[in-house]
Order: structure tokens, then C-alpha cells, then sequence
């Protein structure tokens, strides 16, 4: 088996070495043959999908068939492995995540290829730019990263197992979304680059390109927030975000596609910003790559250390050849991409796009900057030092507020201009909403003055209900223009509306689920924890919950020793659940691990929901008590809501506008028109 | 009538005015100045409450400094996790840590000194964010010269996009400004697009 997985390796870098080299001679020949040439090129390409395909199968069912002479399935599978984790063997330790790059890179390619009749010269380029990425990923498989090496020194009797922190539902899930929006950037990525070299008139490469990035974005944006979820849900220190370097890796390129999503509109309304819309697609693709080098590397410390190892050089040289290319040509055509149009006001969509690209950047460039902090220290000092959450919260968090207003003005301004009256008259509600959610929260007991972190979590609340409200006050007003002209109920209207421009009110509704997201944030300076040994019958007091004791049990099975606490939760005196966080021992691995439960009190708080989240933490040695921690974080399920909310949003964006109602008024059209003088 | 300006009761009195007259102007300068002095008495007053509260907020309790110097250090066991956050079952390292920082709270170390004691003994990794000192500054400074300098490049681009020359159109076709036809359309575009 191993054997045929390394003859496919082989053979998927000989035909995207050819797809590569053939499509790349084919684009520059001007002969009668280049058309036959580039025509196998993007064959080969489609072959080195099927080979690459056949790699990942084997090595897949090298796991299932417990086949430890495979040294990659000895060191991250073993004989009671559930079915599902043999799966996610494949993305589980360096080398077979790096096949599945190739592979979800393979994938893209394939598609990209099978559509190429959209515009055949666009997509060679963009093929022989895949090709030359999926070269260098088959490289570092074949020859660093070989997933189908022998185990020296005979079989073993059983694998080593998975790491406990990856035997989890989400570990199924996590990685191939993040790894799909990595990968999926490659697309945008080669079609700009691609563009770029050939000097493509007009946007349409754009056009060609928004989908591809957005479902990229939507993928990545699930990747990164499962990643939150999991750690959530796993590493049982009641947090979601750690500002781990991984985790920075996971966010920076996500920064920078969201960007390009909103600054591409300006490319295809006003044609400005060409420049920048190319130079935020190479970075958003080499931050990916950096992301992958990071992961990888092992060149910063990192919880994430599941595959470490010298491939870092590759991913350095690889990012700084890419650099140098993408720099190159930027420069080179620079007459090319001259923005068409100037400014007609301060005052407009176009200022707040610009204002909030820049805001996106920034927050961007400041966790590369802390994420690189250390081993620049390092260099300069001669010592390291620690960059963590602090550093993060305190510069990053504000610049996310302000970036937060922009998302509630910039609907309300108009292309090329805005009315101050328009914008007083659509402010005015929002405004009001978002100050009375202020006092709300002073009424409560919030008080901002008290600590930064509260007068953070009191802008936050409020620059998100002035989102909300934005949005809800946009659908309205949409919703009633359409309701007064056909005679529909607002709510039939409002979906009418979303449908005739999707692209603009999903987008409302992406906004809308980051308000959700931000509000679940908020909560965090308010977060309790109380840790305490518990024997039957003891309690702890955590907000208005009280905690008892029930028992404790333990269970075994083929893959791991497991104990339970049984805690009854207790509120105003009535029993509203029970819990059972769990400390898992695996046998393989001989490694412990803690599973905390995590109980959202919707049924008693509705809006103001809380987490009850507690961990079983194994117990004290002195005296043989098991001990329990438990937090109480509240309006984090806001933030798992609001990513749902995103991705419906994305979804939205993605269908197609409906047919446009028919326009009955005639209107008188100059036959001598001009290209370009309008927009 | 005479016209009367009024420095006071004195300043009246001595200017020659009746009693009659500069009776209700005494009364009335006498409740300005009461009034001033009630305005000056409840503006101590609030001063006073803000240096109290604020030499309050400035003496947290120990358990918030516990808390806060819990958060500003890192766990040494590998983790990378904040010391009070590592989540490691049974972990040694960040549980000496914590004796220790309990142990220098309960002697009444301020916190820097703590800090320093940790730097000594773990190393300069410890503490969970750059200083404010020396090389570490430029930690904290960068981000916020890149957003200045991004705000006046930004500035900069959108004064050069508005000074811009319109796009030349080709020979012979003019657009006039103000036509029944153009000004019906944009009218139209503004209430479709500007809602």
C-alpha cells in the first residue's frame, strides 16, 4: 500500500511539474501548437487531482487497517481508535496535513480547471499558478515530508495513538474548513496574479473571482471560529481565545479576505483601488502560507505543537519567492491598474471602505507584529520575550471598536455621496437604540468607569446595537418602499428586498452575526470561577447557581479509562440540570485529558445567557478529593449564534440577485455613449 | 432711572445710593454670592468624592491584585497560557507560582517588585506582555505609529482621489450638467440607492 501511495506522490509532482512548465511555455508561445500544449497542461492538472486523490485514500485506509509499517499511521493512530478520528488521522500530524493541502489544493484546481471555458486565457494563467503552488507542497511531501515512510525496527503491535486533544468531534470538522479557506485563497490568489501578468482588461477577473473568495472566507471564517469553539470546549481553561500564534495565523489572513471583500466593491462600482485590491489578495495568500509555515515550523512556541519540525526553511524560501514575484509584477504594471474615477465626497461608501480596509490592516499587522514580537526581541535583545493576551487586548481591542462603528455607519452613506440630512435622518434611530443599550447597561450595574476592560465591554455593547440596529433599521426602510409599491406584509417585502440584492443585504446579515459575535465577547470581564475540592454532598456558590455534588462514577473502554463528576446545578433553589465533566485517561498515548461541560442557560436568562462550564480536574494527591473548577461566562453562546449567522449571511450573498422587477417608464438611451463616462 | 452697576453693596453705598435703592441689590448680591458659594461647596464636595474614589479604585484588594499579577504572568510549564488560566491537570509549576505570588502578596510586596521577583527567577518570559522599558516599548508603540501613519495615508489618498480631474470624455460628447432626462435619473438613483 505504502508503496503505490508513494508511486501516486511521484506522479501527481511529475504531472504538476508538466501542467506547470507545459502551461507556462504555453502562454508565452504564440504558435499554432501553444493552444494543444496549454490544452494538456490543464489536463495534467486535472490528473494531478486524481493521483493526489489516490495518495490521501491510501493513506486513509493505511489508518483503517491499523497498517503500523506506515510510520505516519504508527505515530498518530492505534487499534481502538474510533472510526471517525481514523479519518482525521489524515490531518492529524505534518505530513498528512500536508497532504491534505495538497489534496483541498488538488480539489480547487480541479474545479478551476473543468471550468475554464469561462475565459480560457484567465484561467491557463490562473492554472499554471496553481501548478506552480501545488509543485511546491508535492515537493515538500516527497521529500521532507514523506507521509508513506517505513516504521524502522520492525511493526508494532499497536500505534501510539492520537493526540487526546484531537479526539474530539470538532477535530473531525476544525481542520479541513480552516485548511479549505487556507487553500481556497489560492484561487483569488492566482487569478489576480494571473490577471495581473496578462494586463486583463477591466474587472471582470473580479467577478470571476468574488465567489471563489467568498466561500473561501466562509470556510475560513468556520475554521477559525470552531478552532475557538474547541479550545472552548476541550483545553478546559474556560476561554476561546488565547492569542496562541496559531490561533494569530488562523486570524491574520481572515483580516486581510475581509478586507478584499469589502474593497473589491470599490473595484466594481468605481474602479479605484486596483492596487490595493491586488496587493490585499497576494498578502491575504502568503499570510495563509505563513499561517501553514507557523503551524509547521514549530519557529514560535505554541499550544497548537501537534506537527513540528524543520520544514520551515521550505515555507521561508517558498513565501519569499512568491514576495518577490508578486512585488515584481505589481510594480511592473502599476500604469495598469489607474483608478477611474475620483472622490465625490469625504462623506461617502467609498471613504468608509477605505477607512475600514485600514482599520482591518491594522488590527492585522499588529497581531503579526506581536505574534513576531518575540523572536524579533530575540534578535535585537538577546532574550525573548512573551507577548500575550494583555499585549492584545490592550492595542488591538480598541482599534476592533472602531472598526465596530464603521460597520454601523458605513451602510448608512451612499456611493459617491452622502447627504448630511440623509445621514441624520437614518442615524437617528440606531443612535438612539445603541445609547439607551449604554444606560441599560450602567442601570445594571456595569460601571466603565470602574476598569478599562468594563469601559470596553460598554462600547462594545453599544457600538453592536449600533449594528444591530443599522441593519434591522436598512431592512426596514428597504422593506417598506417595496411593501408600499406591491402591497405586501413587511416581513414578505423586507425578503423580497434581500433577494433582488443579495450580495448587499447578506452582507447586513454577515454584519449582523459579527454584532452577535462581539456581544458574546463582551462578556468576558464579567467571567467567575470558583475552584473547590468536592466531596458527596458538597457545594459551591457561583453566581446565582449553586453547585452540589451527586456522586462520581468511572467507566472504561478499549481507547481510554474515564471518570465523571456527577453536579447537580441548582438555581433560586429549583434543580435545572445536571452536569458530568469528565477526565479521560488514554491508554494508547498514556495521557490524561479533561473534558469540561459546558451548560448555556437560555431556559432562565434568554438574552442574557450565561455558560456554566465546569471541569473535573482530577484530584488533589494529598487528600485524595476530586476537584472541580467551575466558571460562569456570560453571553458566550452569543458568539457560536453569531457565527451561524455569518455563514447564513455568506450563504445569502451567494445566491444570485432575482430577476429585477420591470421597469415600466421609458427611458431615452444616447446611442453615442460612451464607454466609460458613466459608471 | 439711574442705570446701576453692581460691584457690591459697599461700592453702592459709597456711590450715593438710597437705602430703598440698594436695598433689593444687597439682597440680590447676597444670593449670587450664596449661590456661588453653594456652587463652590457642591464642586469641593465632588472633587473630594472623585479623589476618594479614585484613592479608592487606587488600593484594590488583595484578592484583585492576586488576580490582576495572576493575569499579567505566563505559566512556565509549557502550556503558554496565563498562569491563572493554565488548564494542565495536576500542574506543578504554575501551583509554585501561585504560592509564590500569595506568598509576596501576604508580605506586602508592591507590584512591581513581585514582578521583578518572578523576572529573576523565570526570566523575562514570565511576564505576559512587553514592558514599558527599554527595547520592549517599541512593542506597544508600532501598532499605534502604523494606524497614525495609515490615517494620513488614508487621508492623504482620499484628497487625492477628490482633486482629481474628472475622466476626459471622448470628442464631441458633452454631458450637460442640469437636463429634465439627467436630473429625473439621478433623483431616481438617490431614492433607490441612498435608503
Amino acid at each position: 500500500m505504502a508503496t503505490i501511495g508513494s508511486f501516486a506522490l511521484y506522479l501527481a509532482l511529475a504531472l504538476s511539474f508538466y501542467s506547470f512548465g507545459a502551461g507556462l511555455l504555453s502562454l508565452f508561445r504564440r504558435d499554432a501548437a501553444s493552444a494543444r500544449l496549454g490544452e494538456t497542461a490543464r489536463r495534467a492538472g486535472i490528473a494531478t487531482f486524481i493521483a493526489v486523490l489516490l495518495a490521501a485514500f491510501i493513506l486513509v485506509s493505511s489508518a483503517f487497517n491499523d497498517d503500523f509499517s506506515n510510520a505516519y499511521i504508527y505515530h498518530h493512530s492505534n487499534r481502538d481508535l474510533p472510526a471517525a478520528y481514523k479519518f482525521a488521522v489524515l490531518w492529524s500530524g505534518q505530513e498528512g496535513s500536508l497532504l491534505f493541502w495538497s489534496l483541498l489544493l488538488a480539489g480547487y484546481g480541479f474545479v478551476l480547471r473543468l471550468r475554464y471555458k469561462t475565459d480560457q486565457r484567465l484561467f491557463a494563467y490562473a492554472s499554471v499558478i496553481i501548478a506552480a503552488v501545488q509543485v511546491f507542497f508535492l515537493l515538500i511531501l516527497t521529500f521532507a515530508a514523506h507521509p508513506f515512510a517505513i516504521e524502522r525496527g520492525g511493526i508494532p503491535p499497536d500505534g501510539a495513538g492520537l493526540n487526546p486533544l484531537l479526539q474530539y468531534p470538532e477535530m473531525v470538522i476544525h481542520p479541513p474548513m480552516l485548511y479549505l479557506g487556507y487553500v481556497g485563497f489560492t484561487i483569488p490568489f492566482a487569478f489576480a496574479l494571473g490577471a495581473l501578468i496578462m494586463k486583463y482588461p477591466g474587472e471582470k477577473w473580479i467577478h470571476i473571482t468574488r465567489r471563489w473568495t467568498m466561500v473561501t472566507w466562509c470556510f475560513l471564517t468556520v475554521g477559525v471560529f470552531l478552532g475557538a469553539h474547541w479550545a472552548y470546549a476541550v483545553l478546559g481553561w474556560g476561554g476561546y481565545w488565547g492569542w496562541d500564534p496559531v490561533e494569530n495565523a488562523s486570524l491574520m489572513p481572515w483580516l486581510t479576505g475581509t478586507a478584499f471583500l469589502h474593497s473589491v466593491m470599490m473595484q466594481e462600482k468605481r474602479g479605484m483601488l486596483k492596487v490595493w485590491n491586488m496587493a490585499l489578495v497576494f498578502a491575504t495568500f502568503l499570510l495563509s502560507m505563513l499561517g501553514t509555515f507557523l503551524t509547521r515550523s514549530g519557529v514560535i512556541s505554541s499550544v497548537h505543537a501537534f506537527a513540528q519540525s524543520s520544514i520551515g526553511t521550505w515555507f521561508i524560501v517558498f513565501i519569499g519567492i512568491t514576495a518577490a514575484v508578486c512585488i515584481y509584477f505589481l510594480v511592473v504594471n502599476l500604469p495598469h491598474l489607474k483608478s477611474e474615477h475620483k472622490l465625490e465626497s469625504l462623506v461617502s461608501r467609498e471613504s468608509s471602505f477605505l477607512f475600514n480596509n485600514l482599520l482591518l490592516l491594522v488590527v492585522c499587522f499588529t497581531i503579526l507584529w506581536g505574534t513576531f514580537f518575540p523572536i524579533i526581541s530575540e534578535w535585537v535583545q538577546g532574550h525573548k520575550v512573551t507577548v500575550g493576551p494583555p499585549f492584545f487586548n490592550r492595542v488591538a481591542v480598541p482599534v476592533a471598536l472602531l472598526l465596530m462603528l464603521l460597520t454601523a455607519v458605513g451602510p448608512l452613506l451612499a456611493w459617491r455621496k452622502t447627504s448630511i440630512e440623509s445621514l441624520k435622518r437614518n442615524f437617528l434611530f440606531p443612535a438612539i437604540g445603541a445609547v439607551a443599550v449604554g444606560l441599560m447597561m450602567i442601570l445594571f450595574g456595569v460601571k466603565p468607569w470602574e476598569d478599562p476592560s468594563y469601559f470596553y465591554a460598554t462600547m462594545a455593547a453599544i457600538l453592536s446595537a449600533l449594528v444591530i440596529f443599522t441593519v434591522i433599521s436598512e431592512f426596514v426602510r428597504g422593506g417598506r418602499v417595496i411593501a408600499g409599491k406591491s402591497h405586501q406584509n413587511i416581513f414578505a417585502a423586507m425578503l423580497q428586498l434581500s433577494r433582488r440584492n443579495t450580495r448587499r443585504y447578506g452582507g447586513y446579515i454577515v454584519h449582523f452575526g459579527v454584532a452577535l459575535v462581539v456581544i458574546g465577547i463582551l462578556g468576558t470581564p464579567f467571567n467567575k470561577e470558583v475552584e473547590k475540592e468536592m466531596a458527596f454532598g458538597d457545594k459551591i456558590n457561583i453566581g446565582p447557581y449553586t453547585l452540589v455534588c451527586q456522586s462520581y462514577t468511572q467507566d472504561d473502554n478499549p481507547n481510554y479509562a474515564n471518570e465523571w463528576a456527577i453536579i447537580n446545578v441548582y438555581r433560586g433553589g429549583k434543580l435545572i440540570t445536571t452536569m458530568y465533566p469528565e477526565r479521560r485517561f488514554y491508554k494508547a498515548s498514556n495521557q490524561p485529558q479533561t473534558l469540561p461541560r459546558i451548560y448555556p442557560s437560555f431556559r432562565q436568562d434568554l438574552f442574557l445567557v450565561n455558560d456554566v462550564y465546569l471541569v473535573y480536574e482530577g484530584k488533589n494527591e494529598t487528600t485524595g478529593r476530586p476537584i472541580i473548577k467551575a466558571h460562569l461566562n456570560p453571553l458566550v453562546p452569543w458568539i457560536w449564534i453569531g457565527l451561524i449567522i455569518m455563514v447564513f449571511g455568506t450563504v445569502v450573498a451567494l445566491v444570485p440577485n432575482s430577476v429585477p422587477v420591470p421597469v415600466t417608464a421609458s427611458i431615452p438611451v444616447r446611442t453615442e455613449a460612451h464607454a466609460g463616462a458613466g459608471d | 432711572m439711574r442705570r446701576i452697576v453692581n460691584k457690591g453693596p459697599e461700592d453702592l453705598k459709597g456711590r450715593g445710593f438710597s437705602r430703598a435703592e440698594i436695598a433689593p441689590q444687597i439682597a440680590a448680591a447676597l444670593a449670587a454670592e450664596g449661590a456661588r458659594s453653594t456652587l463652590k461647596r457642591a464642586l469641593q464636595a465632588l472633587i473630594l468624592t472623585a479623589a476618594a474614589f479614585l484613592l479608592l479604585a487606587a488600593a484594590p484588594s488583595p484578592d484583585a491584585r492576586f488576580h490582576d499579577l495572576g493575569h499579567r504572568m505566563m505559566c512556565t510549564c509549557g502550556c503558554g497560557q496565563i498562569l491563572l488560566e493554565c488548564n494542565h491537570v495536576g500542574c506543578q509549576p504554575s501551583e509554585k507560582m501561585i504560592n509564590q505570588l500569595r506568598a509576596a502578596l501576604d508580605k506586602g510586596d508592591n507590584d512591581d517588585l513581585i514582578l521583578q521577583g518572578f523576572v529573576q527567577e523565570y526570566g523575562p518570559v514570565v511576564i505576559a506582555a512587553p514592558t514599558t522599558t527599554g527595547f520592549n516599548r517599541v512593542a506597544w508603540i508600532m501598532p499605534f505609529a502604523v494606524l497614525a501613519l495609515g490615517i494620513a495615508f488614508a487621508v492623504h489618498t482620499v484628497r487625492t482621489w477628490k482633486n482629481r480631474p474628472e475622466p476626459a470624455l471622448a470628442d464631441g460628447i458633452v454631458i450637460p450638467e442640469h437636463s429634465p432626462e439627467l436630473d429625473t435619473l439621478r433623483a431616481r438613483a438617490r431614492k433607490e440607492t441612498d435608503t
